[in-house]
């Protein structure tokens, strides 16, 4: 502190020369040149491991999924059929399922992490605030397995009594939407596994959110609301354009979730793996499901390599979904200053 | 958990450990407890001895293997090491040689085990039963037979009012109501079990969709494991699914009749399993699948678990361990197979398993490895 210090003019010169050593830089490093180097290299390294680690894993899947990338080709990604006694497999069933309930769960979570985030910040009262953020974010620490052993025992009756099958009722007939509810209405399938899937993405969506909300300057949210804007408009208007990357990256983080969940699909869904109606009632399967069922037992060969060729085009799949939001930034930015 | 099964006793650490950590309270003693496990763990890893063996597979002998091994230990001090990963990992390691054994419920064709050059031996008997779950329907109460079961898992069949199941249910309240059938959707030797029985007794079955650890499923919802099946069984009400024999039984679940070969309605239990057991010709060869087996009494979806290893051994001292535990286990384990609900060998086919051993399993050199 005192070598930033100006010496006093009134020193003698004796204490100015000290003072001015003092000033100056010292003349030797006081760490070493190979700290420096090391700190470096451990950096370097770190980030280059992760790079290593995503080649070498991409690599493995693509030995490892020869075999079945040989035999099928892209038709696999289209080909339904999965036949370990004929050895014949096609992919599509699990892909369906998998973008399904992730899709039906963004359906559900956003609007719904959407409410608790504008909720939490802008609406409750000061006392709820902190519980209820906690809540939502102990939600997240729930294990898989539990919302699955929760879905598949208690949620999937209630669904079916008191949702499926009144729904049914309500559309049978009804030319398009009929053939989404149809099947029987047992709890188990594509619907119940998006839903499970809404509630587990939930906190992430809704923490994410809440955060970058609360980075939104207070000066600009005051001088919306003194120009006379609604709480929705003020959110709507002025708080969602500040924060969109932030929104659009949790919302991803969800999807990610929900793309690469496991246990609490694999309870729910129904691990059925023929495609022979759009209802969302029947029972499914996803890719991650498949590969937890049956890659114990997978025979080596072509049944392991079409699952690891599954894994293969799951990791593509989260690729994309990864691309598609940084395109989606890309271009909020762009059109940041034209459209507010 | 097989391993913390076969701890050795080590008097000292355990009662320092339990002095620092039992508490009066079961929750904290049972954290403890799990302390201990894996603290005495860290003391196994660090001082295994040389009477030590290992092994992997199949999940449906794993109870009792862990309890063969538990009791082992106690007797000789030896401990097995047994991975219960499931019978496909299972042949997949002892054909990497990374453990003495392997484990599968599903027997390899001789011509599979020549070509690896290994050989198999059964161990116990279990099987694999009819699960309902129908209002006011008791266990025992519905009579199926394979044709009617294989129907159901095809499609075929979809009300329990079907002309089919009244004709053989006369008197028994069959609801008008569709039937949910559940399977196993991981790849597991009861599959392979029940698949095979619905092979041999449904030929439209065998057309459509064959035998295996884990098949095409025409239809029907998929729990993971013996749980999975149960929790779903009980769970969706005018279900039907299939379960390993102990898991019915420890669960009291809705258990069917089925008709077997002879043309009998049996029940499922051990002496019916047993009696499919005595019906296989053992001599020729251990590939036996027990499902439709003749026999007045026979369980017609009965099943051994196997266990694999080298006829050419370049560890004799491990091969000769393994050896010594499944001798003990077939002199001793009788009593606690019994326990756990599964069905011990015929003294019969335990000297055929021996024969094999002596006239198979070798050392590099040619020697035979000595078990007794």
């Amino acid at each position: 502190m005192s070598a930033t210090m100006p010496a006093s003019p009134y020193a003698g010169p004796q204490e100015r020369i000290r003072a001015d050593m003092k000033n100056r830089p010292p003349a030797e490093r006081r760490a070493s040149q190979w700290a420096d180097l090391l700190f470096s290299v451990l950096a370097h390294g770190a980030a280059w491991l992760t790079l290593a680690l995503l080649a070498g894993i991409i690599g493995s899947l693509l030995i490892g999924a020869a075999p079945a990338i040989r035999e099928y080709g892209l038709s696999f990604l289209w080909t339904s059929e999965w036949d370990p006694v004929q050895n014949r497999y096609g992919g599509l069933v699990m892909i369906y399922g998998t973008l399904m309930t992730s899709f039906i769960a963004l359906l559900i979570a956003v609007p719904v992490s959407f409410g608790i985030a504008l909720f939490l910040t802008e609406l409750s009262p000061l006392w709820l605030k902190r519980p209820l953020g906690t809540a939502i974010e102990l939600l997240a620490a729930v294990p898989s397995i539990v919302y699955g052993m929760w879905g598949l025992l208690v949620f999937s009756p209630i669904l079916s009594q008191y949702v499926q099958q009144p729904l049914q009722s309500v559309f049978s007939g009804v030319p398009f939407l009929g053939a989404l509810f149809s099947g029987a209405p047992v709890g188990i399938g594509l619907l119940s596994a998006g839903i499970i899937l809404a509630i587990m993405i939930i906190p992430f969506i809704a923490s994410v959110m809440r955060d970058v909300f609360e980075v939104t300057p207070p000066m600009l949210k005051e001088s919306a609301y003194a120009l006379g804007s609604t709480t929705w408009e003020v959110v709507w208007k002025v708080v969602l354009p500040y924060t969109k990357t932030g929104v659009v990256g949790g919302i991803m983080l969800g999807l990610g979730r929900a793309l690469g969940e496991t246990m609490a699909v694999t309870f729910v869904i129904g691990n059925f793996n023929q495609l022979n109606s759009l209802s969302l009632f029947e029972a499914a399967n996803s890719i991650t499901s498949a590969l937890a069922n049956e890659f114990g037992e997978a025979a080596p060969g072509l049944h392991q390599a079409s699952l690891i060729y599954l894994g293969l085009v799951l990791f593509f799949i989260t690729f994309v979904v990864l691309a598609i939001s940084k395109i989606l930034l890309e271009q909020l930015k762009k059109r940041e200053g034209t459209v507010t | 958990m097989s391993v913390s099964q076969s701890l050795p006793r080590v008097p000292g650490i355990e009662q320092l450990l339990r002095f620092a950590f039992e508490r009066p309270d079961p929750m904290t003693s049972r954290i403890s407890r799990s302390f201990l496990a894996s603290a005495a763990l860290a003391v196994v890893a660090a001082s295994a001895s040389a009477q030590d063996m290992t092994g992997a597979g199949a999940t449906f002998p794993a109870p009792i293997y862990a309890k063969w091994a538990d009791a082992y230990n106690k007797a000789t001090g030896a401990r097995l090491n047994y991975q219960s990963v499931g019978s496909g990992a299972g042949i997949q390691q002892i054909r990497a040689k990374t453990v003495d054994f392997g484990a599968s419920d599903m027997p390899l064709t001789d011509e599979a085990l020549a070509k690896d050059g290994l050989i198999q031996f059964p161990t116990v008997i279990g099987g694999v039963v009819p699960v309902v779950n129908i209002k006011g329907v008791a266990p025992g109460q519905i009579k199926l037979t394979g044709q009617v079961l294989g129907d159901i898992y095809l499609g075929k069949i979809t009300k329990w009012n079907d002309a089919a199941l009244t004709a053989l249910n006369p008197g028994v309240p069959l609801p008008d109501a569709a039937i949910s059938a559940v399977r196993r959707a991981d790849g597991s030797g009861t599959t392979f079990i029940f698949t095979n029985y619905l092979s041999k007794v449904n030929p439209d079955w065998k057309a459509k969709v064959g035998e295996g650890t884990a098949v095409n499923w025409p239809t029907g919802a998929g729990g993971k494991g013996n749980e999975g099946v149960s929790a779903f069984v009980q769970r969706l009400p005018n279900s039907i699914g299939y379960v390993e024999y102990a898991y019915a039984k420890q669960n009291k679940m809705t258990y069917t009749l089925l008709k077997n070969k002879d043309g009998n309605f049996v029940p499922p239990d051990s002496d019916n399993f047993k009696s499919a057991a005595a019906g296989a010709d053992w001599s020729k060869t251990f590939f036996q699948v027990l499902t439709d087996q003749a026999g007045k009494d026979a369980w017609p979806i009965s099943g051994a678990t196997f266990i694999l290893m080298y006829k050419a051994q370049d560890k004799p001292a491990n091969a000769a361990n393994s050896l010594k535990f499944f001798e003990w286990a077939f002199v001793n384990g009788d009593k606690m197979a019994d326990d756990l609900e599964y069905v011990p060998l015929p003294t019969a086919v335990k000297d055929l398993a021996r024969k094999s051993w002596a006239a198979n399993i070798k050392d590099t050199a040619g020697k035979p490895i000595a078990w007794k």
